[in-house]
């Protein structure tokens, strides 16, 4: 059973934050209990500092009592996925290779969410160093699904999709290479959204595939999910990707409706391996956008088939460069045996990976190699190019992508485990945005026969976070999908 | 059988920034602790990302320029993959296939041999390519021998460096050494580095082989060595002599070729004290340093106006500089090298001195021969020199305005620099003048005295006008000397003339 507390949406807990009516010591110890009560049986924690927490959140309360102004995020208690560095907290990626890793420094998010005075609860689990979609390859144990707990939650946020479903965090924050915050996000239940690439700073951002990583936000709705990414995003000097363009204020223009909206309706995201139930209730927004005055126009992305196939050769082959500095040497695990230098870094990394990190470091090795760079590597960054031309091809036509986040509901835990090819599969419709750059939300648009959230995906053209807020508060407001709560909570 | 020598340079320069290429960390050489000098971007931790230091990148162009280089317009960042423990990425940032600059020359003065009677000549080494990239850090072995820990130092990780390539132009090691004296002079002059090499801000990798002739006219090559890490321009000159006795006399014993099996590009490195290149590994299989484009840093662009910007800041360059002094200032070639070669503050000096006193030779005479001998007996530094160029300058036009002697000068100069010596001053132009006067070195212009001198002179050294008019020319110096000693201050060749003139008079 839910703490009443824990289960009010966030506009009321900021609401009664603000008139005093509610501390944040008070918000804070509720969700903590939240946590005690149901995490056991999620898995979406690895790391929780109740005092830390709590004496953030006396800081917030003290000066909310001395007057000053703060805010609207002051004393909300926001979950962060494991990959971002935080002072003087374990940062682990959920791999051993990084158990015991202390980082000195905090990420310029983690910065912004204390200059917000958000109170960070805790730290979430996640597929071992954002690889994984299920949420199954953590050193600490999978994360489980709160609307079927038989059932994986997505990945890589998983735990943070999971702390904010399960009603565990009001908010929380998620990385998303090839779809990692909007898949959990849609089989969850929740909003979750991908930033256009340069948006929110990646200073801190423990790194997977540095030209596709993008921090963002997870909320029970739309207006949460814009007023978290209000707080993070902005030009950072530290990070030389980041883009300098001004923040719109987000949370105010949420609630407007977009006139005259185009959506397209992407061919091949209707194409086969989509899920009937699915496909219906996707289908079912869609109407639901055009009964508001929206037109549906349909688009193509000629070289969609191909996302799957360029991603895992750019990604693999960032990722076994970013992770070369796991070796033993500097910090994190280090074998106890060895002979030489080169058996240490054998052993080390060795032990200190999971398989899935190991499949796809050696996946970008190969890529990168002499004689097979220019086969592949090189010829994925032109798909690349091609990919983000279709995009702008058919961003001439129409203001807003609309379609499916997953070819399917949540899947068993351990169901495709064996098989990494249907796993990668699961990120068939989110991973094109990641390639092109472009900013992507999940928002929930309906339930499967067996009671299983399904995701309705919204894509728009670079930096028009804005526009896709506006369009998905849009069907927000026509639908209760985002009130309801996982059976757990019942 | 004879051969060429085929010598090619890779040359690493650290930029003189006071931050570190990527992070705002100080560069100074050791400091007092291992990894004081590191945070959390050139100490690679997890999440840290790189921002370019672009004044160390505006040093890094500048260095080209001086090189003659092609500027790119577009270039972009690499990483180098390889693991080893100083290097704390698992990646040096490097640049790959677009450096930020390529096809320059230096040209390389080689004066005349006395000993092997070679003739003087220039040498044009055409400069392949010049990138950027981060230094690595240090790491520190036990040599106990007991087999302690080794130790990581990374406080000069991501220290600045420009790795410059030269095509393999240089045919002997003089002209190696030669090269590497004329970069370090032209990189000093650029203030873009201090080039010291005790420190390691100039190191130097040598590819040295052999173009063996043969008797039909064809050259065979042997196997090329790079000998690497040479921290001085004597050990480059000796590890390069070593490579082509120990290449000549390999060849000459079992013929293998460049390419051949056993004779495939090798490294090897220098030991001084046994005066010995000694092998570091074979390079049978190239290493794969798996280079793409660093995802974390953006592509830099340079507009032909940046470009032109950046020229329009730099010094004159010591080669142009040392042709602009001979035609400008009717000096030597000799002259001209001696100043520019002294750096440039000395030649700024130089420029200094002929401003005010007008006469370029006479300002080069002084500075080659008293200037640097008093500078090197002091162990001082021109910078630091008492006599300012502004004060020589009014001394050497003294001598032009006929006021003093070129000896009387000497006098001068030697009581300014005792005078400063003791009292550590530095000396104003004015004291020049009260020095002559005190000392009586004023050239007396009163032709009175001097004929009535020369007269009672004359008077009584018949014998020394007979030898004069009788074909001995050096008699007149005695004559000189006794009319100079009679008339303090007298210009001798005024004196001179007056007594020839007196002679054929009488």
């Amino acid at each position: 059973m839910l703490s009443p507390i824990a289960s009010l949406p966030l506009s009321t807990l900021i609401e009664k934050l603000r008139s005093a009516e509610l501390r944040s010591v008070d918000l804070t110890t509720a969700f903590m209990d939240s946590i005690a009560d149901h995490d056991a049986k999620l898995g979406a924690f690895v790391h929780l500092d109740r005092d830390v927490a709590l004496q953030q959140a006396a800081e917030v309360d003290a000066k909310r009592d001395a007057g000053e102004s703060q805010g609207p995020l002051a004393g909300i208690p926001v979950a962060v996925k494991d990959v971002l560095c935080m002072k003087s907290q374990p940062a682990t990626c959920a791999s051993r290779m990084l158990k015991g890793f202390v980082p000195p420094y905090d990420a310029t998010v983690i910065a912004k969410l204390k200059q917000a005075g958000v109170v960070v609860i805790g730290r979430t689990n996640m597929d071992e160093f954002a690889m994984g979609s299920s949420g199954e390859n953590s050193a600490f144990g999978p994360t489980r699904n709160p609307w079927d707990t038989e059932r994986i939650p997505g990945g890589s946020s998983s735990g943070s999709a999971v702390a904010v479903a399960a009603r565990m965090a009001p908010l929380s924050l998620g990385s998303d290479t090839g779809g990692s915050i909007r898949q959990p996000a849609g089989l969850c239940g929740i909003v979750g959204m991908k930033p256009t690439y340069g948006r929110v700073s990646r200073y801190g951002l423990i790194a997977y595939a540095s030209s596709l990583d993008q921090i963002g936000p997870f909320a029970t709705d739309v207006t949460g999910a814009a007023l978290l990414l209000e707080a993070i995003a902005g030009h950072d000097p530290r990070d030389s990707t980041s883009v300098n363009k001004p923040v719109p204020a987000y949370s105010q223009s949420v609630d407007q409706p977009l006139a005259g909206l185009k959506i397209g309706v992407p061919v091949e995201h209707f194409a086969e391996g989509l899920a009937p139930d699915v496909e219906k209730a996707v289908r079912a927004a869609l109407e639901v956008y055009k009964s508001l005055g929206a037109e549906l126009k349909e688009v193509h992305l000629p070289h969609s088939k191909y996302a799957v196939a360029t991603y895992y050769l750019i990604a693999t082959s960032e990722a076994s460069s970013n992770l070369a500095r796991y070796d033993g040497v500097h910090y994190g695990h280090r074998a106890e045996k060895f002979d030489s230098l080169g058996e240490m870094y054998e052993a080390s990394r060795g032990e200190g990976f999971g398989d899935e990190v190991k499949r796809r470091i050696m996946l970008g090795v190969f890529a990168l190699s002499a004689g097979y760079a220019d086969k592949y590597y090189t010829k994925a960054l032109q798909v690349r190019r091609l990919i983000r031309s279709d995009f702008d091809a058919a961003f001439g036509e129409v203001n807003v992508i609309a379609g499916p986040v997953t070819p399917t509901a949540a899947f068993k835990l351990g169901e495709k485990t064996s098989d990494p090819l249907s796993m990668y599969l699961s990120d068939i419709y989110t991973i094109s945005a990641n390639l092109a750059g472009l900013p992507g939300m999940s928002i929930p648009c309906g339930f499967t026969a067996e009671g299983l959230p399904i995701g309705l995906q919204l894509q728009a053209a670079p930096f028009e976070e804005e526009r896709l807020f506006r369009a998905a508060r849009m069907y927000e407001r026509e639908t209760d999908w985002h009130t309801r709560l996982p059976p757990l909570a019942h | 059988m004879s051969y060429d020598v085929i010598i090619g340079l890779e040359v690493h320069v650290q930029l003189q920034t006071q931050t570190k290429i990527f992070c705002g960390c100080s560069t100074m050489f050791n400091p007092d602790h291992p990894n004081v000098q590191t945070c959390p971007v050139c100490l690679g931790l997890p999440g840290a990302l790189p921002v370019l230091n672009g004044h160390g990148f505006r040093l890094a162009v500048k260095t080209a320029l001086g090189l003659n280089c092609q500027i790119a317009p577009y270039t972009k960042w690499d990483r180098k993959q390889y693991f080893y423990p100083d290097l704390p990425k698992g990646y040096q940032i490097s640049q790959f296939d677009l450096p930020f600059s390529h096809d320059g020359h230096v040209d390389v003065e080689i004066a005349a041999d006395a000993k092997s009677g070679k003739a003087a000549s220039s040498r044009r080494v055409r400069i392949l390519r010049a990138h950027m990239e981060e230094d690595a850090g240090k790491n520190m072995h036990d040599e106990s021998g007991s087999g302690r820990d080794s130790k990581v130092d990374l406080n000069r990780a991501g220290t600045p460096l420009v790795e410059i390539v030269t095509q393999p132009d240089l045919r002997s090691s003089d002209e190696a050494r030669r090269f590497l004296e004329e970069l370090k002079l032209l990189l000093t002059y650029l203030e873009v580095s201090d080039c010291n090499m005790q420190e390691g801000s100039l190191r130097c990798d040598a590819n040295v082989n052999l173009h063996v002739h043969q008797p039909d006219g064809s050259k065979v090559a042997t196997p090329i060595v790079e000998v690497k890490n040479l921290n001085s321009f004597r050990f480059t000159e000796q590890a390069i002599e070593h490579e082509i006795a120990r290449q000549w006399k390999w060849f000459q014993e079992t013929g293998i070729k460049l390419g051949d099996k056993g004779g495939y590009k090798s490294t090897r490195g220098y030991n001084p004290d046994r005066g010995e290149t000694y092998i570091l590994r074979e390079k049978e299989e190239a290493a794969d340093y798996r280079y793409f484009p660093d995802p974390d840093l953006v592509p830099v662009l340079m507009s032909e106006s940046q470009v032109a910007e950046i020229r329009s800041e730099m010094p004159e360059a010591p080669a142009p500089r040392r042709t602009r002094f001979e035609s400008e200032y009717q000096l030597t070639g000799y002259d001209a090298a001696v100043i520019i070669d002294q750096g440039r503050e000395f030649a700024d000096y130089f420029e200094g001195v002929v401003k005010t006193c007008k006469d370029g030779k006479q300002a080069a005479n002084w500075l080659t021969q008293d200037v640097l001998r008093e500078t090197k007996q002091r162990e001082q530094s021109i910078t630091e020199f008492a006599v300012r160029p502004e004060v020589l300058g009014a001394l050497l036009d003294r001598i032009n305005q006929k006021q003093i002697t070129i000896k009387s000068a000497r006098d001068v100069f030697g009581e300014l620099l005792t005078e400063s010596d003791q009292d550590s001053a530095v000396p104003a132009i004015g004291r020049i003048d009260e020095i002559i006067a005190a000392k009586g070195l004023a050239i007396v212009e009163d032709t009175g005295a001097i004929d009535s001198a020369i007269a009672a002179v004359l008077g009584r050294n018949a014998k020394a006008i007979a030898d004069f008019k009788g074909g001995n020319e050096k008699a007149i110096g005695a004559l000189i000397g006794q009319v100079m000693k009679a008339v303090k201050g007298a210009d001798p060749q005024t004196v001179k003339e007056k007594i020839i003139t007196a002679m054929s008079q009488s």
